[in-house]
């Protein structure tokens, strides 16, 4: 949104690898980019892409062994968060950085009431009381639209449906007022009429708020309504990356057409057949030196085999600031 | 009430399915209540048809689909699949009328037993129902293999090494070998990737041209069904909302459910998704073990009024080939006076819904 001012999270050459029986596992490889103040990333990419892990590496909930966080920096707040110390990194955590899981069942206690998940990170990082803290969590309840939210603080996660359970763990992550907001998948397990709430209130809390949100998704139409900016990944890998508008307008990566072109529409014209992308996604083994979409492109040749694309500015604006791909094909063949 | 003349007859008649689950509680485990998970669901399919039944999760519509096979013993109406009536038959008519009616399930990961190999998997139904010798049962597995699109060399493999769309692909071949006429797919989709969505639905529609299919396609995914079906069912909490042809169904959905169920889908267009008017639904599904008096949908109805929340209603043909539960569309004179009398119903029905949040 505010361009042009200091991103509040700067990621530069990210690489996770994943140390297996069957070799390494390259699951980020190279990963850049930044999130401006108050915008909104939309993250996009299939299964076994690299999404979750690039933001999981980027603040250490990672299990290592068998993950290695090998390379990159990652600034918030002027600190680089692959420096930092566990201890340290703790505190950044819940307090600068909230997180949304997609599971809001498995991502919550369930021995603990929702109000105690709640006060936990302001007792924690805001140094709050228990009385302090009570009152702002019940606050935060009903800042996510939980009805009654003094008396709900005492009830446990299986009291609560669904969506009202993704709206207690975003109240979580919001607890301690973060600069940056990561969401993974957080409304892929609920269903199209709870899923337009969240994004709703998602919206309206960003109004209120305006903090800086990573939303992880697998589902363009998700991302073609609430994003500013729009990351696709493949293979661990940043392929496109543009402003939304641009990304659907004016897509350049062979995946990223595919991508649009596979998903039937609701209101447009209804086609005979689906396309599809044949093959499968890859398993990114040993140190990429092939395009990873090489094998299901119906452009690559002879160069995607042999070097991976970089990613490259087409509107002649800075790599990550405009519009970028990193595609050989597009680079050679499409003209721009 | 779906009695008009018709040149072919329906291959699948559902006639006031219901299917409740008891509720048992207290000491002595007594019989307390029911999950009304389908509670009186009527419809037809027709030979060479897909209708796609929709709806969210917990409104009853895999129940329905595992009904209709008898997966379960229903608790009444009837349900007849070419020209049999399923319902009632006994244990060894049931296993002779097998063959005919298949299911492909959601996760193929679960279906598939991991100790099985694939030629195993894909041969169990000819075991048995068939007294073939071996050779003449693998040559079925491999032509089967051959119709979805897996290499014959993997016949000896076990699910294990399959990705998901291949299972899922395994679990339509072991679908087939007997020459089933109906197969109900049970989110046969939900659990792939957006790039293999596509595959297995093109898969599903060769084989139906191929072999003259009928199916009940059950999703979530109200884009995917309007590719695939020809008519759509919506369904909510444990009844048939609306019943429509697909092109009428998602230009003009009458049922305020199917409406504001449709508008919740995400466009995948910056422009058009920025610019739409969603109609967002206030609290959550209400238990199908309490449904609400009246209409199962007038607690979070924005058009709900006084008569919804006292008198079921039920589906009735409002115009030609499309059938609406909804006090709206019951009575064509009165239409525009409900319809006025529906806006004043919306905040009244905002209330309910903070109730229905609530336990």
């Amino acid at each position: 949104m505010a361009d042009g001012a200091a991103p509040v999270l700067d990621v530069r050459g990210l690489k996770t690898v994943f140390r297996t029986r069957g070799g390494e596992v390259h699951a980020v490889n190279s990963v850049s980019f930044h999130l401006n103040p108050g915008e909104l990333l939309g993250v996009v990419g299939e299964s076994g892409s690299g999404k979750s892990v690039t933001m999981m590496s980027l603040i250490g909930l990672l299990p290592s062994p068998p993950a290695d966080v090998r390379a990159g920096t990652v600034m918030l707040d002027g600190r680089d968060l692959l420096k930092m110390s566990a201890d340290d990194l703790r505190d950044v955590r819940g307090a600068k950085v909230g997180f949304v899981f997609q599971d809001p069942m498995t991502s919550l206690n369930p021995v603990f009431t929702v109000g105690n998940q709640i006060m936990e990170p302001l007792i924690r990082h805001m140094g709050l009381t228990k009385r302090e803290a009570q009152i702002r969590a019940a606050e935060l309840l009903a800042l996510v639209g939980i009805p009654d939210a003094a008396a709900r603080l005492k009830s446990y996660p299986h009291q609560f449906s669904g969506g009202m359970r993704q709206r207690v763990m975003i109240a979580i992550a919001l607890a301690c007022d973060p600069d940056v907001l990561i969401a993974d998948e957080p409304t892929t397990a609920l269903d199209v009429t709870i899923q337009a709430q969240i994004l709703e209130l998602v919206k309206d809390l960003r109004q209120k708020l305006g903090m800086a949100i990573v939303w992880i998704t697998h589902d363009l139409g998700v991302i073609a309504g609430i994003a500013d900016r729009v990351m696709v990944m493949y293979g661990g890998q940043v392929v496109e990356q543009a402003p939304v508008k641009e990304l659907f307008a004016n897509p350049q990566h062979p995946y990223t057409r595919a991508l649009l072109k596979t998903i039937p529409s609701l209101t447009g014209e209804r086609e005979a057949r689906l396309q599809v992308i044949e093959g499968q996604p890859p398993i990114m083994v040993g140190e990429p030196t092939a395009c990873p979409f090489r094998a299901r492109c119906a452009h690559a040749f002879a160069r995607c085999e042999v070097e991976n694309p970089e990613r490259r500015a087409i509107d002649g604006r800075p790599v990550g600031q405009g519009h970028d791909v990193a595609c050989h094909w597009s680079a050679e063949v499409a003209h721009v | 009430m779906f009695d008009a003349p018709k040149p072919i007859t329906p291959l699948v008649q559902v006639r006031g399915l219901k299917m409740y689950f008891p509720i048992y509680t207290g000491l002595l485990r007594r019989h307390t209540g029911d999950v009304k998970a389908v509670d009186g669901v009527s419809f037809d399919i027709m030979p060479g048809e897909t209708l796609g039944l929709v709806g969210e999760s917990g409104c009853g519509k895999s129940t329905v689909g595992r009904a209709l096979l008898r997966l379960y013993e229903i608790t009444g109406g009837n349900v007849v699949i070419n020209g049999t009536d399923v319902a009632t038959l006994g244990p060894e008519a049931l296993r002779k009328a097998r063959p005919q009616m298949q299911m492909v399930f959601q996760d193929p990961q679960a279906s598939l037993n991991p100790r099985m190999t694939l030629a195993d998997i894909i041969g169990e139904p000819l075991e048995e129902h068939t007294d073939w010798d071996s050779a003449r049962k693998l040559a079925r597995v491999y032509e089967l293999m051959d119709a979805v699109g897996l290499n014959r060399r993997f016949a000896n493999r076990f699910p294990h090494e399959f990705s998901g769309g291949q299972r899922q692909r395994i679990g339509i071949a072991r679908a087939l070998p007997l020459n089933p006429r109906f197969i109900v797919c049970d989110e046969p989709i939900a659990a792939l990737d957006v790039s293999i969505q596509a595959q297995v639905v093109n898969l599903l529609e060769d084989l139906q041209d191929k072999l003259g299919l009928t199916y009940l396609f059950i999703s979530h995914d109200l884009s995917m069904v309007r590719h695939i079906a020809d008519r759509v069912a919506v369904m909510y909490l444990g009844r048939i909302a609306e019943l429509s042809p697909r092109d009428a169904l998602y230009a003009r959905p009458l049922h305020p459910y199917a409406e504001a169920l449709l508008s919740a889908v995400p466009e995948p267009d910056p422009t058009l998704a920025r610019a739409r008017q969603r109609i967002i639904l206030q609290g959550d599904v209400p238990s199908p073990a309490n449904p609400p008096k009246g209409c199962n949908f007038c607690t979070r109805c924005p058009k709900a009024f006084d008569l919804c929340r006292q008198i079921k209603p039920e589906l009735a043909e409002v115009e030609p080939g499309r059938f609406v539960a909804c006090h709206l569309f019951s009575d064509t004179a009165a239409f525009s006076d409900t319809r006025a009398a529906g806006s004043t119903g919306a905040s009244e029905a905002k209330e309910h819904n903070q109730q229905g949040v609530t336990q």
